[in-house]
């Protein structure tokens, strides 16, 4: 016999799906299958159970090779790598519940670390941005509910968040979105014409790197003034289109997503889309959400800031927080070669950073805590493999509207592994002992 | 546990009547005592001030609109951070301090309980995960409801009962303390960029108005037999001429009278007065009308208030009420955050520098100050900040220190730009009284206690009640010679009690308590009809299903403390 486990939530991407419904053994031990979720979100489930998984910790050898180590060596010289170094560095969180970073938050206090999410290669700079201007936002539901304008800037949620446009922006009926697709217009604006892209209404195909400029002449267009022929590589007849479908709308939402936090111009360009959701609200009602993409990328910032008071780059080696992103910030750190031990947490470092920071990890001690293989867990000098939040453990997530779910345990991990939070546990209470910390 | 007793206080207990007579306060296992063994540690309060730990009845101190605050303003932690010490965790900001600070900062001025003003039902994890990591102070939190959807919706139809199960639900899934309304209807509206500036504004769509939300709350409220009343923040806050709207809000709640067993007599609690007892029709002829909110409050007594002072600071205003923080960015060019949620509510953050060069400012400093010394029972006005909106909390003693002493309030309006004109708007010129110790303990102590419907439990000092003691460095028995020495001596405690356990001592942090999450479970009939709307609306419009909504687990509430309501 099987048991359906309902209402589900699916750790993968900042959607936070929990309507999922996943068919486990009767024995609580083995998942079999897993209805509702997209592809990648089924993958990520299904991945947990794969024969060939890592389920003890594994050390680094000289020679190349990995030796298996019990978790409590683990615990042992990871305590020991972050009570030693002078400026140690924790990263990631992005891909574990807000239990174990409030832990991990508890380690960076004693040890004086540097703390970083994954913010740092995606939304730092919709941070900076939100820190200059503000966010004029809401919840998912009320795009759902109430907005006839979609506008997708920079991202590709048909592939990036997969069942984004089918839960809450482009197909849902709503309370006063009856007609569905059907009572919305779609804008997507992207250089690439991507699958997002083939559906919308309006297609701005900005020339790459500037969208500030097209972000710019929008707000021109919605006064009426004058505008060149060609902005960004688009006629001024489209701007003046799409800045007419967007004030017309009842009630309307910009998604954004790496094309403009992570292009030329960085925060600037999400200055400028808060202005254009600001000015737009002179006119009708506008919101604007960032696509966060790991699944709890937003509440490793929500916990940063109700503990540190910053959302990222917290840098705590003088014994209170301080934030200076490009001074504070993981890539900028390892990059000038100032940290002395590298601590990674649900994220993959190596396959996201630029090079000359990723190679920083072989000449300082090194731990990677993954239930995954990982171009992180590959380069670091202890991989820890922990049970898979999400779906071998519960916790607190927040989606990308900052809206908390508590994840559900699906399915009992490997015999004797550790959560992340249990293994942080240990090592923090070594730590303490080790630093002789209250 | 240890057992204490503080000798030769000179205690203030509004709720045994005791006004500053010397005399000793004994705990043993967390409550008040009438004696103590002798193997009782002993704690010398001669020439100090012994009083209840206070009570806050409205701030906002934890949850999604908070942590925006800290999110979107590090200029806030400059140069308010602190280090790591001892047992206490770092902290840092200054308006919207971290949880850890919030609880050290509350604790060392004597407060003991809080509560976090305005919950969004939706976010009630994120709300309970902040509390539970303020650490010492009691909280409990009041969700909104004065733009939900299910309450619109009964309440159109005048369905009472079943606003009062669905009440009843959503308490116990979000673990809240009272029912709140901000700007009822306004922010329903406000989701199309509109907004309801009077009590008889139809809100759009739900064809309902917010005068029918108001009255429609208090009657499912006192079916209940909750321990609070509704806590209100009615519509047209902060704007010249809104004191009318204020009027008629409270005068909606004529004819309603209490029902509950937790000794509360009030059905309506006027929340941040100040900001609603503004006369005039624009900037420049902006006036006080503290006189006639308090001249009705005064002679209404099913209504309590609390202040809301302005305290001159540079902070970070944030509400439920969206519409307003989209008109004050108007106003002042900061920046502007924005939080609409999904049937039920919404919220907006900007921040905000009340200077005293600027008259409208020093206005709202004197209307704080008018409302207090006009308010003829200290046992219903209690003295908030409305934490952050006017000011931060940690500027409890400064305001202590106005409303105690003439000379300290007429220095600061002689410090004023425009002080002439604050003179002519405001009576704040011909008011000298002095609020007495024993009514500041009335105002923030015995007074909020009451209202909340847990004056069984603190505010008070009575053997029975909870062992949550402050001891001040302050020799009631001498003159004050410098009003400085007043706030100086209410900024620290000598002493701090919560629960039994000394948690503050000279000023620092020696423990970090028990804290308790208070939660409100009330019992009603089983109501079919409201469980399958319920559902219904989870199914067709949340954007999250029914099983994932409710706040459950340690990891949320890993102390709660239950308060029993049985209305079946």
């Amino acid at each position: 016999m099987t048991k359906i486990i309902p209402d589900v939530i699916c750790p993968f991407c900042g959607t936070l799906c929990d309507d999922l419904e996943v068919v486990v053994s009767d024995d609580g031990k083995q998942l079999l299958e897993v209805y509702n979720a997209c592809v990648i979100g089924t993958e990520k489930f299904l991945h947990s159970q794969s024969k060939d998984r890592v389920t003890r910790p594994r050390m680094h050898q000289p020679d190349g090779t990995w030796k298996e180590v019990s978790y409590d060596d683990a615990v042992e010289y990871t305590a020991q790598m972050l009570a030693k170094a002078k400026k140690p560095l924790m990263y990631g969180w992005s891909s574990t519940n807000c239990e174990a970073q409030s832990v991990g938050n508890e380690i960076a206090e004693i040890t004086r670390a540097c703390c970083d999410n994954t913010a740092a290669v995606c939304h730092g700079t919709t941070l900076i941005a939100v820190q200059d201007i503000g966010l004029p936002s809401c919840t998912l539901g009320e795009i759902k509910n109430r907005a006839d304008r979609i506008i997708f800037w920079g991202c590709n949620p048909a592939h990036a968040h997969p069942r984004h446009m089918s839960r809450y922006s482009i197909f849902p009926r709503g309370f006063f979105t009856g007609k569905g697709q059907m009572s919305r217009k779609m804008i997507v604006v992207d250089p690439r014409v991507t699958d997002t892209a083939k559906m919308a209404d309006v297609h701005l195909q900005v020339e790459q790197g500037k969208d500030y400029e097209l972000l710019n002449a929008l707000r021109v267009a919605f006064r009426g003034e004058w505008l060149p022929d060609v902005v960004a590589g688009i006629p001024k007849e489209k701007i003046r289109e799409a800045a007419d479908m967007m004030k017309s709308g009842r009630f309307g939402i910009i998604f954004f997503g790496m094309g403009v936090t992570q292009s030329l111009g960085k925060n600037h360009n999400i200055d400028e889309a808060i202005a254009v959701t600001k000015d737009l609200n002179e006119y009708t009602k506008f919101s604007i959400m960032p696509m966060r993409g790991h699944y709890n990328v937003t509440g490793s910032g929500e916990v940063f800031a109700w503990q540190f008071g910053f959302p990222y780059a917290v840098d705590l080696t003088r014994g209170f927080a301080r934030y200076n992103p490009g001074d504070t910030s993981t890539i900028d750190l390892l990059i000038r070669g100032e940290v002395d031990a590298m601590f990674t947490i649900g994220s993959d470092p190596g396959a996201h950073f630029p090079i000359s920071a990723v190679k920083q990890f072989a000449h300082i001690p090194s731990v990677c805590i993954d239930p995954h293989l990982t171009p992180t867990s590959g380069v670091s000098k202890l991989h820890v493999p922990v049970a898979f939040n999400g779906v071998e453990t519960g916790g607190n997530c927040y989606r990308m509207d900052n809206v908390p779910i508590d994840c559900r345990k699906v399915v009992e991990p490997p015999e004797g592994m550790l959560t992340d939070e249990q293994f942080l546990i240990k090592v923090r209470d070594r730590v303490r002992q080790l630093k002789g910390a209250a | 546990m240890t057992e204490y007793i503080i000798k030769n206080g000179n205690v203030f207990d509004p709720v045994q009547g005791i006004k500053g007579d010397k005399a000793d306060v004994a705990i043993k296992d967390g409550k008040i005592v009438d004696k103590v063994g002798s193997g009782a540690k002993v704690i010398d309060a001669k020439g100090k001030t012994v009083m209840a730990g206070a009570v806050e009845i409205h701030a906002h101190i934890a949850g999604p609109k908070v942590n925006m605050g800290r999110i979107y303003r590090p200029e806030d932690k400059l140069f308010t951070c602190t280090p790591t010490k001892g047992m206490e965790r770092m902290g840092g900001g200054a308006s919207i301090p971290t949880t850890f600070k919030t609880g050290y900062e509350y604790a060392k001025m004597g407060y003991t309980t809080a509560m976090e003003a305005a919950m969004p039902p939706l976010f009630s994890r994120h709300v309970h995960e902040e509390i539970r990591d303020t650490p010492i102070i009691d909280e409990g939190a009041f969700p909104v409801f004065g733009n939900n959807w299910f309450v619109m919706e009964y309440l159109k139809n005048k369905e009472v009962e079943n606003t009062a199960a669905y009440i009843a639900w959503l308490i116990r899934v979000t673990k809240g303390f009272a029912v709140k309304v901000v700007n009822p209807g306004g922010t329903e509206a406000w989701a199309w960029g509109l907004n309801c500036l009077s009590v008889n504004d139809p809100v759009p769509y739900f064809d309902i108005t917010p005068a029918e939300i108001i009255t429609g709350l208090i009657e499912a409220n006192e079916y209940l037999g909750l321990p609070h009343s509704l806590h209100i923040h009615p519509n047209n806050l902060g704007n010249p001429g809104c004191y009318e709207t204020t009027l008629d809000t409270l005068k909606l709640a004529e004819g309603y009278k209490a029902k509950n067993k937790f000794g509360r007599e009030q059905v309506m609690h006027l929340t941040h007065s100040q900001f609603h007892s503004y006369g005039g029709t624009n900037w420049g002829d902006f006036e006080s009308k503290a006189k006639e909110v308090t001249d009705y409050v005064n002679s209404h007594k099913n209504i309590t208030i609390d202040t809301g002072n302005v305290t001159l600071d540079e902070t970070t205003t944030m509400t439920a009420d969206g519409p307003f923080e989209h008109h004050l960015t108007g106003l002042n060019n900061l920046k502007w955050a924005n939080i609409d949620v999904e049937l039920e509510t919404g919220s907006g953050v900007v921040p905000y520098i009340y200077s005293p060069s600027i008259s409208v400012c020093a206005i709202q400093w004197a209307i704080g100050m008018e409302i207090p010394l006009m308010m003829k029972d200290p046992m219903r006005c209690y003295i908030t900040t409305d934490h952050p909106n006017a000011g931060p909390f940690t500027r409890y003693p400064r305001v202590i220190k106005w409303l105690m002493s003439a000379k300290a309030r007429e220095a600061q309006v002689n410090a004023f730009k425009h002080k002439d004109k604050v003179l002519s708007q405001t009576s704040i010129g011909t008011l000298d009284r002095e609020i007495s110790l024993y009514e500041l303990a009335q105002m923030t102590r015995a007074g909020p206690a009451k209202s909340l419907g847990l004056t069984s439990m603190c505010g008070g000092l009575k053997p029975g009640m909870d062992a949550d003691v402050a001891v001040y460095n302050f020799n009631p028995d001498k003159p004050v010679a410098n009003p400085d020495d007043i706030e100086k001596a209410f900024s620290r405690c000598a002493h701090v009690f919560k629960s039994g356990i000394e948690v503050v001592s000279n000023g620092e942090i020696v423990s970090n308590g028990h804290k308790r999450t208070l939660w409100v479970n009330a019992k009603v009939k089983d109501n079919p009809q409201v469980m399958r709307d319920i559902n219904e609306k989870f199914l067709k419009y949340y954007s999250m299903t029914q099983a994932n909504y409710e706040a459950l687990g340690h990891h949320f509430v890993p102390n709660p403390y239950t308060l029993e309501v049985d209305a079946t």
